[in-house]
């Protein structure tokens, strides 16, 4: 399906939509971080556009990203802008009921969002985090202590970014392709700028068009983290040797040091213009109903972290144990069927792939019996029976079990199948949201006439499975740690 | 001179062959069933000049900051006659330190063949005791040609067996590095290792002597600190050795291609481009990657489904064209008889969508 979207945008010209509602949460005031790293070095920063507004792009740089301390005092700088953006949306909680309603436990009302342009920048992020969150503000090589915090900030928002669903930081580029598609490559689209050519391509040129031009380097520097080759040498490389020249000569390090804040800027502002129409593209949809309740995941985990910074907590280790990789393994496969299930509840484009799987049909109520009762059992249970007629091909055997998007608590078991002319009949047998009656309350049976879509998708709660303590791993995977 | 090596002299145009190195010839196993690039590289064609000369330059620039940091690291690794590299190598081989290693350094100014042989004597001498060779100048056959190969790398002679040994400047963090870089690594020492292998089996050793595990050794973590890794080519060597046979039956390629064909770069433009396009190639998105003529081939290309991606043409029935996708999807062509599962397909992938972009309620 997606696969016809693609031919259909080439055939257009521009790229043609995916999705008929927004699957991200979109923060009010998210973060935008554009990073640039120096080539060749080991995930060197080399300089940042960052800020909350599009007007407030704030500049941080590197003029010598070898030189340690520099790159630490980069990363401090970062820290001045984070740190305080994250702390703004500590000032309100709400109560969440839990345990069924017998306590509550407390949250913020909102989260911080970051924003890159693409999953190259989520890399980065999570290695800067990594080799910041270990450095101490002591010892050998004291850093300043915002340092090692923003380390661990840094690596709490790679791993949300691990688990689908989650919108605490997202790459632009993924974030686009999830609900347009191009008339090119997925390698194509992680080009920021070449994507977007593809989402409105300027007056009198094809999407493929200014896709092209936006590949070229001279017209459209590279999204980052990595430089363009050319710039390096041609620009960068003379700037930095100039203010590596200028030495103590402090009129001299100024003026080289204004250059390289030039230069650099040159380089990421298109970026920001970018990532900012980005922003705007992906407001234009309406939110799907069940991204509310995936951002509250964010602000949990988000509530969870500053209350383990806040007692303390040390930074995250480089690998998990046993026990914990498996946890985390488990809790992201959860949230990637969860995640592909609710997308598909939220959004009949998305549900249309289901149905060119065999996945899910819809159908038109030709018969229903909504006062049916089941005493065949101890007690006599309320058990509703329609009839569907598709003209879909229904994939499903007979004894599934499937969902309504439109009913999501109530449960239909295929009782039979008759396949015709070019249609088929269905009769489902309905169990679960219609109350604790015998009788059904009105609008909780589907009525004749209603056009129903049918899946074997359930967004019903996933229980989670059962993991040892870390003290009782398993000798098959390595036992205890010591 | 042959007809053939006529026939690629006339391809190539006035310049001498482009030399093959341990990087194009890595890349040469990137797209196998890609005739135009077959040919192109077995006549030896500047492809980058070509490239720009049909208006679709190639990007391959390296950043003098990627190469200085490559330098120095390697500088520092092969540093005090290698002792560190020695350590690093036998350690991750698992076998008991030397107390010490000649180190061979068969690089120099000096001129081709004599440089040979001193590699070729160095290597196949009868001695078995721990030995580096830096710089050691190797061959290899690529399409009927003699390529010279001169890495950067040292060969480890330890145990009885040798090791090739690449040093990568990209970092290993906490035991994972690049994938892409890895694998890109791993190609090139593949490429070493079949060098070797030719080497030793010409003077009557045991090729296998080489072993086919290579050390790739770069800085850990965040640090300048070497640490050194085991990769296992032995696939690379199987693909490698398949495209280089391929290439040494050019004849077998030659005869796909029209006479008088030439992709000589100081021709017209328009003349190389039309010429181009009687040599099939086989563009897909992962050619941008790997070989100068992809902006080209991807423009030409563009109306085909392939050039979305292998996986987008599959998910589309394998229809090639994506003209005749949309008239399959819209019902306007009648499928041929093969072609009516994936039309069949396509048309209920239209219908869905266009029912849910309408908004139809489900």
């Amino acid at each position: 399906m997606r696969a016809l979207a693609k031919a259909q945008a080439l055939a257009a010209g521009v790229a043609q939509p995916v999705a008929t509602v927004r699957h991200v949460h979109l923060s009010a005031r998210p973060l935008v971080l554009v990073p640039l790293a120096m080539a060749g070095e080991a995930h060197a920063p080399l300089a940042a556009l960052v800020g909350a507004t599009p007007g407030e792009a704030k500049l941080l740089i590197v003029p010598q990203p070898r030189n340690r301390d520099q790159r630490f005092r980069f990363v401090a700088e970062l820290a001045e802008v984070v740190l305080p953006y994250l702390d703004s949306f500590r000032g309100v909680s709400e109560a969440v009921p839990v345990d069924r309603g017998r306590d509550v436990r407390y949250r913020y009302v909102d989260a911080p969002q970051l924003l890159v342009p693409n999953p190259a920048g989520v890399t980065f992020l999570r290695l800067l985090g990594r080799s910041t969150r270990f450095r101490r503000p002591d010892g050998d090589y004291p850093v300043h202590p915002s340092v090692p915090l923003l380390g661990q900030w840094l690596t709490f928002f790679a791993e949300r970014a691990e688990q689908p669903g989650s919108s605490a930081l997202l790459a632009m580029t993924e974030a686009v392709t999830l609900h347009w598609a191009t008339g090119q490559s997925a390698v194509e689209d992680l080009h920021l700028p070449a994507l977007l050519g593809w989402l409105d391509p300027p007056p009198g040129l094809t999407g493929a068009q200014a896709a092209a031009r936006a590949e070229d380097p001279t017209v459209c520097p590279p999204a980052g983290p990595a430089t363009d080759p050319d710039f390096d040498n041609r620009v960068l490389a003379p700037a930095m040797a100039r203010y590596a020249d200028a030495g103590d000569d402090a009129g001299a390090r100024a003026t080289a040091y204004a250059e390289l804040e030039r230069v650099l800027r040159d380089q990421l502002a298109p970026t920001w213009e970018l990532m900012w129409r980005g922003v705007g593209l992906l407001a234009g949809l309406p939110a799907g109903a069940r991204v509310a309740g995936r951002w509250d995941g964010d602000k949990d985990a988000f509530t969870g972290y500053a209350e383990h910074v806040d007692a303390g907590g040390g930074p995250q280790p480089r690998r998990d144990g046993a026990v914990a990789a498996a946890r985390r393994l488990h809790r992201l496969e959860r949230a990637l069927t969860s995640y592909a299930v609710q997308r598909a509840y939220d959004d009949p484009l998305v549900m249309a792939e289901h149905r060119l799987a065999g996945e899910a049909f819809v159908g038109e109520v030709t018969l229903a019996d909504p006062r049916r009762v089941d005493d065949t059992g101890k007690r006599p249970v309320l058990r509703p029976r329609i009839q569907v007629v598709t003209t879909e091909p229904v994939a499903v055997p007979v004894g599934a079990t499937l969902w309504s998007p439109a009913r999501p608590t109530q449960k239909a078991k295929l009782v039979f199948l008759t396949p015709g002319d070019g249609k088929t009949e269905v009769v489902l047998e309905l169990s679960g949201g219609m109350g604790r009656g015998l009788t059904a309350p009105p609008g909780s049976v589907p009525e004749v006439g209603e056009r129903l879509c049918w899946t074997t998708l359930s967004d019903a709660y996933l229980p989670a499975g059962a993991f040892p303590e870390p003290d009782q791993t398993p000798w098959t995977h390595g036992g205890p740690e010591v | 001179m042959t007809d053939t090596a006529r026939r690629l002299a006339e391809i190539r145009g006035d310049g001498p062959p482009k030399r093959h190195n341990a990087r194009t010839i890595a890349a040469l196993t990137g797209n196998p069933g890609c005739s135009r690039r077959a040919v192109l590289d077995s006549a030896g064609v500047d492809k980058p000049k070509l490239a720009e000369r049909i208006g679709f330059p190639a990007r391959f620039g390296q950043s003098r900051f990627a190469i200085g940091r490559g330098n120095a690291f390697e500088a520092q690794v092969k540093a005090d006659g290698g002792a560190e590299l020695l350590r690093l190598v036998a350690e991750r081989l698992g076998v008991p330190v030397p107390a010490g290693a000649s180190w061979t350094d068969l690089g120099g100014a000096d001129d081709l063949p004599d440089r040979q042989e001193r590699s070729r004597a160095a290597l196949t001498a009868t001695d078995d005791g721990a030995a580096l060779f830096d710089h050691p100048l190797l061959g290899l056959a690529v399409a009927g040609q003699r390529v010279h190969l001169e890495p950067d790398l040292v060969a480890a002679r330890l145990a009885g067996r040798y090791h090739v040994v690449e040093i990568k400047s990209f970092p290993v963090v906490d035991g994972q590095a690049d994938a892409a870089k890895v694998s890109a690594a791993a190609v090139q020492a593949a490429v070493y290792v079949l060098a070797l292998r030719e080497l030793l089996a010409a003077e009557g050793h045991d090729p296998e002597s080489v072993s086919h595990e290579v050390v790739l050794v770069c800085p850990r973590d965040f640090t300048n600190q070497p640490v050194a890794s085991l990769v296992d080519v032995r696939k690379q060597l199987l693909v490698l050795r398949r495209q280089l046979d391929r290439m040494a039956r050019v004849d077998d390629l030659l005869a796909e291609v029209q006479a008088g064909f030439t992709a000589d770069p100081s021709a017209d433009p328009a003349t190389l481009a039309a010429a181009l396009s009687q040599v099939p190639a086989r563009y897909a998105p992962e050619c941008l990657a790997a070989c100068e003529l992809a902006y080209f081939c991807r423009h030409e290309a563009r109306a085909q489904t392939g050039a979305m991606g292998r996986p987008v043409r599959e998910a589309l029935g394998g229809v090639a064209d994506v003209a005749e996708v949309l008239a399959l999807a819209a019902g306007e062509r009648a499928p041929e008889p093969a072609q009516a599962e994936a039309a069949a397909l396509l048309r209920a992938a239209a219908r869905l969508r266009a029912e849910a972009l309408a908004g139809t309620p489900a």
